[in-house]
């Protein structure tokens, strides 16, 4: 099931699989507004109203979880019951959005957040366990915050279960709602829930496909959440051909966030230190970021590793390895708060690399504006982007700019060593295959000499806050490997490598893996998720190409471990047996002999094997019967069914007690601009959204459904890179799609008496933009609750440079976030359409907006210190 | 042993990589047509065609392959299709261009591709009228034609065809003809099983004797713009060639008539 993503058109390369699964009789379905290149592949096409997808998905399990099949074949209950948290107990005082009609229990209204104290696991008394004390170690320290057991109804018959919370609050998610919410036919809808469940069980597994089309969104997270409730439901996840595929945006958009150009996170997915928790000291940090149960209680071992990567000799025990040097995040710094802010003035310099926030940032005109406040702008491209050239766009004159912008050109991937994480967490190298042109320059190289200059400009600075720059550790030339090129001061993509997968400080010898990294400063690691992609001289896997028909764990290096597929312990039933023949994976096998000895020199007998070659993240000779220890930490507190390794229970999560701040279970809420009244609950938007009520970024409101009744996503095509960056320079793309269009329905062209090619104006309060009219019968309206909505769709891909050119799409959308993830509503807002050509140049229409912004002022200050205007704290 | 190429539109997802790799290979510019020099000065692209999502719209001589976008039903009938089809010269076993050409610039070569030789073409066209499938364009620049070469150098040094190589679901695949038409047909009865009653093959022995380029389709060829039953024009060169003689004979008869009865007035003004 492809939902949340148009994969044949933003995913061709990968498309290559289902595809080869089609040929061999599998089953596609594409659930989507528009009827796409990947509908046209698909055997079922579900049609629904933007933003509506958890109705959809909520009614799948309703309907599932009530199905005589699954209810009678006892595979479904048996990895349910093992497999998840469906019977574990939840607080008594936990209150549903269908008792409080569209919001949790904990909602604080003036501040918008939830305190989620009753959505926690009730829990057995905790064991004593000795206090935490200075002296202790850092794993006797976490320990003494050992919680209880959580509460567990195996016959998950109390109304406290998880399961039976669960099957409440779907309960009212029925065929008829998602006919009458998302506008997609009841018969439809059933002939997907029928598909799913019949290629799902013991014999077969089903995968669920997604990307921006769901991350866009106000509910964005929690969108993907019901899929992962839906695959352990059917009983998809840790199984081939099971899972939910999350497909990146670009190449190695994965790779950036593992080694993230991510302000809230580093490298290996460990939280950034943060001024709002307690993280005043290193140990602070640790003992605040550690939980005592699951593989994060190795987190120690992670964070100094990594500290004594960046620091080297520097770091040391006595100065917290350098810890107490690095900023710590205030606040929301993503994008969208970063543009609030620089429009505001209250950003200084930027640097743009692999970026073109002029075309492809929501409410753009807003973005380039923003610039305008900037001393000194870096952007690094390969053409002259609209970023680049934003000082001199359409109807601005660039004397009234101040901004210094400085163009430097960008060698493009085969200029340069390095790898690319894809998709699927598989890392693979690629090779320098020719000097880039003139004076362009890898990013690698430009990074590299970038901090070495600025290494030589603070050597002699006796102010503290320069010590991180002073001491990073930054020696990565090998000039040998720089011999047959023309440009020879190419930084060493080995030598990062090397560093990436970590190495005993002393002697620089390479750790086969994760395991092996300490915490007391005797190894270096940069990124504890990729190590052991270069375990030994002379092996590094991400270059490694040897493929076979199935697995190909020789081919490249899947993090972490080169593990393909992840919680396999889900492969095999309770007792460790395979579920079936047919979808054997990881298994126990009672007679393999371990070649080790237990504490008392008696050989170990039994372990976990796989059959695909694949790594398995179940500790190797853990018995599937196994109990969980009392008092137990790390794994030790999992049972041997407990396959969600780096979950403090061991558990897939149906019902999550912590980590989303909009809640513990998927609830449908309409996007932020919807004409439509919510019909679910009271509560029409997620109460707990980011938004930025800052001039120039005005909402649509209830109030202004009739003044914006249609419905409009964004997306893009095949045909054209994202902001169009590496397709609108090219004529051979260029000339495929040429100019911006807007697809619609031949009912609203009827209706609005617009012809094929016509021009078009699409408006909403942040602005307007013309494009083309597509009429076509791929689009079509929906009737929710008895009144048509339209919906139509506009590409992003095209801005004023470049030889396919047109205005820019994202000026008609605004600053809104998923509160969990600070992701845009890009995939669905409200519009209006009218034929003909726009009124005014999206400058005239910013300026108009910023003139009549009648709010309660932008105190900067505030902007850059604290949380910005309806953020929520996820502390 | 001919190649060829079999391509499969129910696993063409419409994404033009065959198009733009035909190009790079080729090393053929953007269609000169579609770009225009705006009021300012900059080059921009002008091409859009409204057809789905088909904007360079047909074969030139820059446009050696071209993906076609059918659209059929509705979405809101729950009954919509779209197929894509990337086409471009069939390399047919009774070329229509090979008979005509004067120079003998178009040639079938020992793999059983037909090519322009370019430094043979002396551009009279008269191919292009010969073609059934409007493959061959003249190219203004050089004054002569170009078409698809089956990458005539590329499949001559053992390699496969740009586009096939580039095709992200093997939805085009190059090699030897007899072994594709036998992958088709296994194809053609799996998707009949499956349910697509109208999936059909396009270029076996009844077309032309046989497309060395052929096609599964999943509905008929009219639906994709092709004929059903192409005919060659000079597959009438014999009829038309009896009328034209039957026709001068005429035409020198009825010259002798009315010659002789002029040279007869002619004897009576003299007379």
């Amino acid at each position: 099931m492809i939902m949340g993503s148009n994969m044949a058109e933003c995913h061709p390369v990968a498309f290559r699989w289902p595809m080869q699964a089609k040929e061999k009789g599998a089953k596609i379905i594409h659930v989507d507004p528009r009827f796409t290149r990947t509908s046209a592949m698909a055997d079922i096409h579900a049609p629904i109203r933007a933003g509506t997808d958890i109705v959809f998905l909520g009614a799948l399990i309703n309907t599932i979880i009530n199905d005589d099949r699954w209810n009678s074949d006892p595979f479904f209950r048996e990895y349910l019951v093992n497999y998840s948290n469906a019977a574990t107990l939840i607080d008594e005082s936990y209150q549903d959005p269908e008792d409080l009609d569209g919001l949790f229990s904990g909602f604080d209204d003036e501040n918008r957040r939830y305190d989620v104290n009753s959505w926690a696991y009730q829990r057995e008394e905790a064991a004593s366990t000795m206090p935490a004390g200075e002296e202790q170690s850092y794993a006797d320290a976490v320990a003494a915050g050992l919680p209880g057991k959580p509460r567990v109804d195996l016959t998950l018959q109390d109304p406290h279960t998880v399961f039976q919370i669960m099957k409440r609050h779907y309960a009212r998610y029925t065929p008829e709602m998602v006919e009458n919410v998302c506008g997609c036919p009841q018969e439809k809808f059933l002939d997907v829930a029928n598909t799913l469940l019949e290629n799902s069980g013991r014999e077969r597994t089903s995968a669920i496909v997604y990307a921006v089309g769901w991350t866009q969104h106000t509910v964005g997270v929690q969108f993907i959440r019901t899929a992962g409730m839906l695959q352990v439901i059917l009983g998809n996840a840790g199984r081939p051909g099971g899972g939910i595929l999350a497909l990146r945006g670009h190449a190695t958009i994965q790779g950036s966030t593992d080694i993230p150009t991510l302000y809230h996170s580093w490298s290996g997915y460990l939280n950034a230190a943060d001024a709002r928790k307690s993280h005043d000291t290193l140990r602070d940090y640790i003992l605040t970021e550690t939980p005592p149960t699951s593989y994060w209680f190795n987190f120690p071992k992670f964070a100094v590793s990594l500290l004594k990567a960046w620091f080297g000799d520097a770091a040391t025990p006595d100065n917290d390895f350098g810890y107490d040097s690095l900023p710590k995040i205030s606040g929301d710094h993503s994008h969208l708060p970063t543009f609030v802010l620089m429009h505001q003035g209250g950003i200084k310099g930027f640097l743009v690399i692999g970026q073109n926030p002029a075309v492809g940032g929501q409410n753009a005109e807003l973005q380039r504006k923003a610039m305008e406040n900037l001393e000194w702008m870096v952007v690094r491209d390969y053409f002259e982007t609209e970023t680049a050239a934003f000082w001199k766009r359409p109807d601005v004159d660039p004397s009234t700019i101040a901004t210094e912008v400085f163009f430097l050109p960008g060698a493009v991937p085969a200029e340069s060593t390095g790898t690319f994480t894809n998709t699927q967490r598989l890392l693979q190298q690629h090779d320098k295959a020719a000097d880039p042109p003139d004076d362009a320059r890898s990013d690698l190289w430009f990074t590299y000499h970038l901090t070495r200059r600025l290494k030589e400009l603070y050597a002699d600075s006796d102010n503290p806050r320069d010590w991180p720059i002073q001491n990073l550790y930054w020696d990565y030339m090998n000039e040998e490997e720089n011999a047959e090129w023309r440009i020879n001061d190419e930084p060493s993509g080995d030598l990062i490598m090397r560093e990436i997968n970590g190495y005993t400080w002393a002697d620089k010898t390479l750790v086969p893996g994760f395991a092996a990294l300490q915490d007391d400063g005797s190894t270096a690691c940069g990124c504890w998720i990729y190590s052991g992609v270069y375990p030994e001289e002379g092996k590094n896997l991400a270059a490694a190409r040897e493929a076979d028909a199935w697995v190909s764990p020789n081919w490249g290096f899947a993090w972490p471990a080169n593990r393909h597929i992840m919680y396999s312990r889900a492969s095999a039933d309770p007792d460790g047996r395979p579920w079936s023949e047919r979808k054997r994976y990881t298994y126990w096998d009672e007679e393999r002999d371990t070649g080790q000895v237990d504490a008392d020199g008696n050989p170990i007998i039994g372990s976990w094997v796989n059959v695909a070659g694949d790594s398995i993240d179940f500790p190797p000779t853990k018995r599937p019967d196994a109990l969980a220890q009392d008092g137990g930490t790390a794994l030790d507190a999992h049972s041997g069914t407990s396959p969600a390794i780096m979950k403090p229970d061991g558990k897939f999560w149906l019902f999550a007690p912590s980590g989303a701040v909009d809640g513990p279970l998927p609830t449908h809420y309409e996007p932020w601009e919807s004409p439509v009244t919510n019909p679910v609950y009271g509560q029409q938007r997620n109460p707990v959204a980011k938004f930025w009520d800052v001039p120039g970024n005005p909402y649509h409101n209830a109030e202004d459904a009739e003044k914006y009744p249609i419905i409009v996503s964004t997306y893009r095509l095949t045909e054209h890179y994202l902001s169009g960056t590496m397709s609108r320079w090219l004529p051979w793309l260029a000339e495929l799609m040429p100019e911006l269009f807007v697809e619609m329905s031949y009912e609203l062209a009827e209706e609005k008496g617009i012809n094929n090619t016509d021009w078009v104006t699409v408006v909403t309060a942040r602005g307007e933009v013309e494009g083309r009219a597509l009429v076509t019968r791929r689009m079509r309206p929906f009737v929710i609750d008895g009144r048509t909505y339209h919906e139509i769709g506009i590409p992003w891909h095209w801005g004023y440079q470049g030889l396919a050119s047109g205005d820019v799409t994202n000026d008609i959308s605004s600053l809104v976030a998923d509160p969990n993830v600070t992701i845009h509503e890009g995939k669905v807002f409200s519009c209006d359409l009218r034929p003909g050509r726009r009124s005014k140049s999206a400058r005239e229409i910013h300026e108009d907006l910023i003139a009549q912004y009648q709010g309660p002022g932008v105190d900067v200050a505030s902007l850059i210190c604290n949380d910005s205007p309806g953020e929520v704290c996820n502390a | 042993m001919p190649k060829g190429m079999f391509v499969d539109t129910s696993i063409c997802i419409g994404c033009k990589a065959c198009q733009v790799a035909c190009k790079e290979w080729n090393d053929l510019d953007g269609e000169p047509d579609d770009f225009a020099v705006q009021p300012d000065g900059r080059l921009k692209a002008i091409n859009f065609t409204g057809n789905s999502y088909d904007n360079t719209g047909r074969l030139t001589a820059t446009n050696w392959r071209h993906v076609r976008f059918i659209e059929r039903g509705s979405s809101l009938e729950g009954n919509m299709a779209w197929y894509m089809m990337s086409d471009s010269c069939k390399h047919c076993t009774h070329a229509g261009c090979l008979d005509v050409c004067p120079t003998h610039a178009l040639m079938r070569t020992d793999l059983g591709n037909v090519i322009v030789q370019q430094d043979v073409c002396n551009g009279c066209r008269m191919c292009i009228s010969a073609c059934p499938y409007g493959v061959i364009s003249y190219n203004k620049s050089t004054g002569r034609v170009n078409k698809c070469t089956l990458c005539d150098d590329r499949i001559h040094n053992g390699l496969e065809t740009a586009c096939a190589k580039a095709c992200p679901t093997d939805s085009i695949v190059f090699g030897d003809v007899d072994e594709l038409r036998s992958q088709a047909r296994q194809r053609v009865s799996t998707l009949r099983q499956l349910g697509y009653s109208k999936a059909q093959i396009y270029g076996d022995d009844d077309v032309l004797g046989g497309l060395n380029v052929f096609y599964l389709l999943l509905d008929d060829p009219e639906v994709y713009g092709q004929p059903a039953n192409p005919q060659l024009p000079q597959r009438n060169l014999i009829p038309n060639s009896v009328w034209s003689v039957g026709s001068a004979i005429l035409v020198g008869l009825a010259a002798l008539v009315s010659f002789r009865t002029r040279l007869n007035r002619n004897e009576e003004v003299e007379a």
